[in-house]
């Protein structure tokens, strides 16, 4: 049985603004149609891309959407940033309209675009739990039935009378995804609030999650954290740029995502205001990190081959260049350093022009944000050009032969080891 | 098959139907609108020493204001009735009104936060604080009570039309549909462009002089200006208060059949907007 069924869905936004310049298009939008004509701004409109300027500024964050969710499905929805998801949840979960098309819905259905909506800090934490309950749709009676079964799941028995502000952010959480955990929606809408607590609490709210979907009940879910899209979801369903791109299996689905993702990663080339210490004897244009499939890309599987390409201008002539490059944890520790002559000790000798470089690196690198600094100098240290937090990237935790399974971690990286007992 | 596939719950379109005011789903949150006015009164007081006293103070502090400047100093007319008296009567239901309005008012761009994370009728919110108010406004009615119990029995010239206490109920809904309506109107009216909430405070002010708070109606000579007074539909509410419970003032059923018929506009004015503006003020806020 059908239970969403979505037709030609579109949402347009106006960019910039609000102000003495948008009272003329409401003002034509009103006169066109006193005159019973259409809406003269549907016409117009860019697709949704963000990394360049278009020429109006009125953008289409969805156009054109159809799909059909069926019942008892688990349906992923992934795309990158500005791809449309939370534009589609928030019209699914009637925050705002759409533009254009409609959403047929079968059932009853409760959104958690966000966890303790309308918790106030002044209230216990009973009174919140009532009161968020309430917010989310469930009556009063419904809320008690299971209050005992909430603050077991939050585990915050003992501060149940005391004011949430009083209570550590962990605690916060908890009770707040708690209470939105008992829900019982026959379709429930989920944005990334898996994101939330440490390990052990996410991997309980996963759990409940996957009870959710066991009863048979419909679940959308949006998230960038492709393990537990991979083990929640059935269905995918890719968004790129305001449209669906995709629609299957979600196997197929990430596949598709990583594939399509790689196109559209800039191009690492460096913007002339780059803020730079530079000295003019040479000038590095671009920095791009490349996967085996030699796309750059920021976003890399878990011990995948990586390869950065440096590409350097040289305007004088440098007899004893040497290339680096740094990778730099989210926290600003430097955690390993390359250069040429760690290989044969022997400094570049650069002609006038423009000069390529591609260095393999050996992907350790536990899944976490990274950032890369490059730099070029003289063999007695002296720099010429030095880019700090050039390039960023992501290590997934996800591979193509193994993905990372521990939910913990030390360190930065992980190196080949060898265990043995013995 | 066929048949169930025709019937869906919830069809979530471009627009809302001016006319489609879902009263269905307003009952199914009833519980949240009791919750929200428990919200409010209890958050109100936390942390202050003199907890719900303040709901009293309040109201007593502005009457005597009141008793001081312009009974005592700007020496207005009273009606030949104790100033205090006269003012508090005056003020109840006015406070009522505004307190209705200014919590309204800003209906949109105050629940931004929780309104662009989670569906429910929007217009509990408004109907939640016109709970709220009506709470403050048990607490204010119980202070004129006793002052006006005070000055019954020490027999001074009020005289309660007590045949017509049947009528408070319906006063006191008169001023919460008239507050709720400019309210929400004003709430719409001011997601996208705010320039209108600039003049809401100074508005409100110059409404309160015209509603015969302060100045009675009976001490206005010129025509033109009682006329203009008589229209504002606040006047012969706040006229028959008086005469309700002081004697002062004037009951007429013509005017207050106006202004039930003027709230009612209003009321269905203002829903129709509230309705048509809820489904994108997101974007704009």
């Amino acid at each position: 049985m059908t239970v969403i069924k979505v037709e030609n869905l579109g949402k347009q936004y106006h960019l910039g603004q609000v102000g003495t310049g948008t009272i003329s298009h409401d003002l034509n939008r009103w006169w066109h149609r006193v005159r019973g004509k259409e809406d003269p701004y549907l016409k117009i409109g860019d697709t949704n891309d963000r990394t360049t300027k278009g020429n109006s500024d009125i953008v289409w964050a969805l156009k054109d959407i159809n799909f059909e969710v069926k019942q008892g499905e688990v349906l992923g929805i992934i795309g990158r940033n500005g791809a449309g998801k939370s534009t589609l949840l928030k019209i699914l979960s009637r925050v705002t309209g759409p533009t254009v098309g409609d959403v047929k819905v079968k059932g009853r259905i409760a959104s958690l675009l966000e966890v303790g909506t309308g918790f106030h800090p002044d209230l216990s934490g009973r009174e919140n739990i009532f009161l968020n309950g309430a917010i989310l749709g469930m009556s009063k009676q419904e809320i008690k039935n299971k209050f005992d079964e909430i603050v077991d799941f939050a585990g915050v028995e003992r501060y149940i009378d005391t004011p949430v502000k009083r209570y550590s952010s962990g605690m916060y959480v908890r009770l707040a995804f708690a209470v939105a955990a008992h829900l019982e929606p026959e379709i429930l809408i989920v944005d990334e609030v898996l994101a939330v607590g440490d390990a052990e609490f996410q991997k309980k709210c996963l759990g409940k999650m996957k009870d959710v979907s066991g009863q048979g009940r419909t679940v959308l879910f949006v998230s960038h954290n492709m393990p537990s899209i991979k083990a929640l979801c059935t269905r995918g369903l890719y968004l790129e740029k305001g449209g669906v791109t995709f629609l299957g299996d979600i196997n197929q689905t990430i596949a598709k995502y990583f594939e399509i993702k790689a196109v559209f990663e800039k191009k690492g080339i460096v913007p002339e205001s780059y803020e730079r210490y530079n000295t003019g004897q040479a000038k590095i244009k671009s920095v791009q990190l490349v996967d085996e499939n030699d796309m750059a890309t920021s976003e890399v599987l878990y011990r995948s081959k990586i390869k950065f390409k440096i590409k350097i201008d040289v305007l004088e002539r440098i007899n004893d260049a040497i290339v680096d490059i740094k990778i730099v944890s989210k926290d600003g520790v430097v955690i390993t350093h390359t250069m040429n002559i760690d290989q044969d000790d022997k400094p570049y000798s650069l002609d006038v022009g423009i000069h390529d470089f591609e260095v393999d690196l050996h992907n350790s690198f536990h899944p976490d944000y990274y950032n890369t600094t490059v730099g070029i100098h003289y063999s007695i240290g002296a720099t010429i050009d030095y880019l700090e937090h050039i390039y960023d990237f992501q290590i997934l935790n996800i591979g193509q032969e193994s993905d990372y399974t521990v939910s913990w971690k030390h360190g930065y990286l992980k190196l080949d080891s060898k265990w043995q007992k013995v | 098959m066929q048949q169930e596939q025709e019937h869906w719950d919830l069809v979530i379109k471009p627009k809302n139907k001016w006319y489609d005011v879902d009263l269905a789903a307003i009952w199914h949150y009833r519980d949240l609108l009791m919750l929200l006015v428990r919200r409010d009164f209890v958050a109100v007081y936390k942390q202050t020493i003199l907890g719900p006293l303040w709901f009293f103070i309040q109201p007593i502090f502005t009457s005597l204001t009141f008793t001081l400047i312009f009974g005592g100093i700007a020496k207005i007319s009273t009606d030949s009735m104790p100033p205090i008296l006269f003012y508090m009567a005056g003020v109840t239901l006015w406070r009522y009104f505004s307190d209705c309005l200014n919590n309204t008012s800003n209906t949109f761009i105050a629940n931004a936060g929780v309104f662009g994370k989670v569906y429910f009728p929007r217009l509990i919110m408004p109907l939640s604080v016109l709970v709220s108010n009506l709470i403050k406004l048990g607490i204010q009615l119980l202070i004129f009570l006793i002052i006006w119990l005070y000055y019954l029995v020490t027999g001074t010239q009020v005289q309660p039309q007590w045949y017509l206490l049947l009528v408070l109920p319906l006063l006191i809904l008169m001023m919460a549909g008239l507050g709720l309506g400019f309210g929400i109107l004003i709430s719409s009216l001011t997601t996208k462009y705010r320039d209108l909430s600039f003049l809401i405070g100074f508005g409100v002010q110059l409404l309160m002089y015209g509603s015969s708070v302060i100045i009675p109606v009976s001490s206005i000579t010129n025509a033109h200006l009682k006329m203009a007074m008589l229209l504002n539909p606040l006047t012969s509410i706040i006229e028959a208060f008086k005469y309700i419970f002081l004697g002062s003032g004037f009951f007429s059923a013509y005017w207050l059949i106006y202004d039930f018929a003027f709230m009612m506009i209003v009321l269905a004015v203002a829903v129709l907007m509230f309705n048509k503006v809820e489904k994108t003020f997101m974007d704009t806020v």
